[in-house]
């Protein structure tokens, strides 16, 4: 029984899969030799994705009906904005991992993705604006899911401000996990307020609802998805180079304090 | 080829442009900061060998 603590079987039921062995990447060396061999997949298939998307979202979506030619920002808006969302909740975890395991990586993880979520807020307001101003006759709306949103934003930048001001390493570490724990409130009701409240300009996510009443036209759905899987594989490849690049900073930060001291 | 964005048009090509420079900027600001940290590393871990 114990030696199979931590370990789940494959659909075969024939070669254990050990989820023990996910702690390995914990190793700053480990994680930068394993992440250096797939950085360049990353890379390439999210290119790839973003330009298909992106050219066939613009060039070859028709209009629609009611919303003309706008429709086609639904290519950048509709996945910045999932990705906005879902940075903060992949933050939220590496920050309970460096909570509860103390592993470096993870803190560094959390780090390096928050500007890509803060860079995916930014897009998501501004196409947000540009498309509210001529569907609902205004850029800007208190509604819950817009103001959740820029709430989101605002936690952002004292995340990425809390991690600039505290020289300590593992004291900004402590303080930014705590802060992302209080963010992800912000980061749940951007996502489900117009559920909670069914008020407010916004509507409600529509990808999902294939076979349901007004669903998300087909025309537009294929090239959404693809959009989504390149921003998604964007900010993997981003997220695991900065992280690179933080375990080296913290590396070398810890060599010139070594040499400081003598 | 360019697509008739009728009135629409400032709307969606800012949204495009924006977008597009923003990734593009972080994509550049990721590498750069990558390059110099490398290099800084491993002229801190040069010293330090060549110290003892």
């Amino acid at each position: 029984m114990t030696a199979d603590r931590g370990a789940i079987r494959t659909a075969s039921w024939d070669k254990p899969l050990n989820l023990n062995a996910l702690w390995e990447y914990a190793n700053p060396l480990k994680f930068m030799r394993t992440t250096e061999r797939v950085l360049p997949f990353f890379t390439v298939t999210a290119f790839a994705c973003l330009a298909v998307g992106l050219i066939w979202g613009f060039f070859f979506t028709p209009d629609d009906f009611r919303q003309g030619s706008t429709v086609k920002i639904m290519f950048i808006h509709v996945p910045t904005a999932m990705m906005a969302i879902n940075i903060w909740a992949m933050m939220l975890v590496t920050s309970l991992v460096w909570l509860v395991r103390r592993h470096h990586v993870s803190a560094l993880a959390a780090r390096a993705a928050a500007p890509i979520g803060a860079m995916m807020t930014v897009i998501a307001l501004f196409t947000g604006a540009t498309w509210g101003q001529p569907m609902w006759g205004t850029w800007w709306a208190w509604d819950p899911r817009l103001t959740a949103f820029l709430i989101l934003f605002l936690f952002y930048l004292g995340y990425m401000a809390l991690w600039a001001a505290i020289e300590n390493d593992d004291t900004a570490a402590d303080l930014t996990s705590v802060l992302c724990l209080v963010g992800s409130v912000f980061a749940i009701l951007s996502r489900y307020a117009v559920k909670f409240w069914n008020q407010g300009l916004h509507q409600d996510s529509t990808i999902m609802k294939v076979g349901e009443k007004d669903p998300l036209a087909a025309d537009y759905y294929l090239p959404l998805v693809v959009c989504i899987t390149g921003f998604v594989l964007y900010f993997v490849a981003l997220v695991l180079i900065r992280t690179n690049t933080e375990i080296r900073a913290r590396r070398m930060r810890a060599l010139l304090a070594r040499e400081r001291q003598g | 080829m360019m697509p008739e964005l009728g009135k629409y048009a400032f709307a969606v090509l800012s949204s495009y442009g924006v977008a597009i420079t923003l990734i593009t900027v972080l994509v550049l600001g990721t590498l750069w900061r990558s390059r110099r940290v490398k290099a800084a590393l491993d002229e801190v871990e040069a010293r330090r060998k060549a110290d003892g």
